[in-house]
């Protein structure tokens, strides 16, 4: 029964990857090796997709690899096979975050777990930030950042991939979140169709 | 209520980009400051466990938002709405758009998306540091942890223990003393 194997497959996918979608890369090349659902270049095409079309990226691929498994079923083998390998991925988050939760309640209060986050908010904000270089370069680099050599010459490189117009439109959204508050949905949609129009 | 956290999670998921902390911006607006479901303080926790706990960031983040305010029922509920808009999405592509990045306009749409998805984290960092750093010591476990992350590919679940542990230590010193 290949939907009940992909719920259980996507299960310990969820189970075992800590820290965020792309940690679920290495299980999905697993998957590749051990049934004919889907090939490394397809997972490569499925990694791109998931990337760049809305919602968090474990959840994309969970769907995508799932309705490519079900498909030889037909279409409707598609769809049931993408929702049995979704919900395998997210079953086991509400399962643990439910047992976390009650105990963060109780223990919040606690002097102990109080002194223990006085030191991990800080440390989350390095992560964030780190994970914001990440999006710095996605979104205003054409390639990734050089290999650095000397540094005279590694600028010159850098300077080199910097798109000059999504940088334009950074320092807008940026400029106008800070001044006017408006909802952070309204910049994703108005730079979506800023993009197009200019051929970003 | 759920009906609120569905629609709400759904519109965080329609809208996340880049995946991970590119929907702090999203999260911090509608859960913090519309919704009053949490303070800055407890999403930070929130991210940290997640961080720290499998799964995908943003459902483990609905989760805990939905868990906390209706139960495990309000878990469910929030999961499936930050899942739904993905699943509805991918299936059409995967079923009808098979060559979805090929479309030039596609690339032209993400090249405004990434760099507008950039300013939103800047933003977020620079409200969440206001927040999360309280004195020196915050400032250097900011830093280091920023460091270790970018350079040396630590893994979060070792940088958030020891982020924990000097936490513990400093301030245990003064007899547990935060407030």
């Amino acid at each position: 029964m290949i939907f009940l194997t992909l719920f259980l497959e996507f299960f310990k996918i969820g189970l075992f990857s800590v820290g965020g979608g792309l940690a679920t890369i290495p299980f999905l090349q697993d998957l590749a090796g051990k049934y004919d659902w889907f090939d490394i270049n397809m997972l490569g095409r499925m990694i791109a997709i998931a990337e760049s079309t809305p919602g968090p990226v474990g959840i994309n691929m969970a769907t995508y690899a799932g309705f490519q498994a079900g498909h030889v079923y037909g279409m409707l083998g598609g769809i049931a096979g993408g929702f049995a390998a979704t919900m395998g991925i997210v079953v086991p988050a509400i399962i643990t975050i439910t047992l976390i939760s009650k105990a963060y309640r109780k223990f919040k209060e606690n002097p102990l777990v109080e002194n223990a986050f006085y030191g991990i908010r800080p440390v989350v904000t390095g992560m964030i930030a780190s994970s914001g270089l990440l999006l710095l370069q996605q979104g205003l680099l054409n390639g990734a950042v050089p290999e650095y050599t000397a540094f005279a010459q590694w600028i010159g490189e850098l300077w080199a991939l910097v798109d000059i117009k999504a940088v334009i439109l950074f320092a807008a959204v940026l400029v106008c979140i800070r001044k006017f508050k408006l909802h952070p949905i309204i910049f994703i949609a108005a730079s979506g169709v800023i993009g197009a129009l200019l051929s970003m | 209520m759920l009906w609120k956290l569905f629609i709400t999670f759904a519109k965080i998921g329609a809208f996340t980009f880049g995946g991970g902390y590119a929907m702090l911006s999203i999260l911090q607006r509608e859960i913090v400051e519309i919704n009053h479901w949490a303070t800055e303080d407890e999403m930070l926790d929130y991210y940290a466990i997640a961080q720290c706990t499998p799964g995908v960031i943003a459902v483990n983040t609905a989760t805990f938002i939905g868990v906390k305010h209706r139960g495990v029922i309000g878990g469910i509920v929030a999961t499936f709405g930050v899942v739904l808009p993905s699943i509805i999405i991918i299936l059409i592509i995967a079923a009808f758009i098979k060559n979805f990045l090929e479309y030039e306009i596609v690339g032209h749409i993400f090249g405004g998306i990434n760099a507008a998805v950039a300013a939103l984290i800047v933003d977020a960092i620079i409200s969440i540091s206001k927040k999360s750093i309280v004195d020196k010591v915050c400032i250097a476990l900011a830093v280091l942890s920023f460091i270790a992350s970018v350079f040396f590919d630590v893994s979060p679940v070792i940088i958030v223990i020891g982020g924990a542990a000097v936490g513990l230590i400093l301030k245990g010193r003064k007899r547990g003393a935060v407030k």
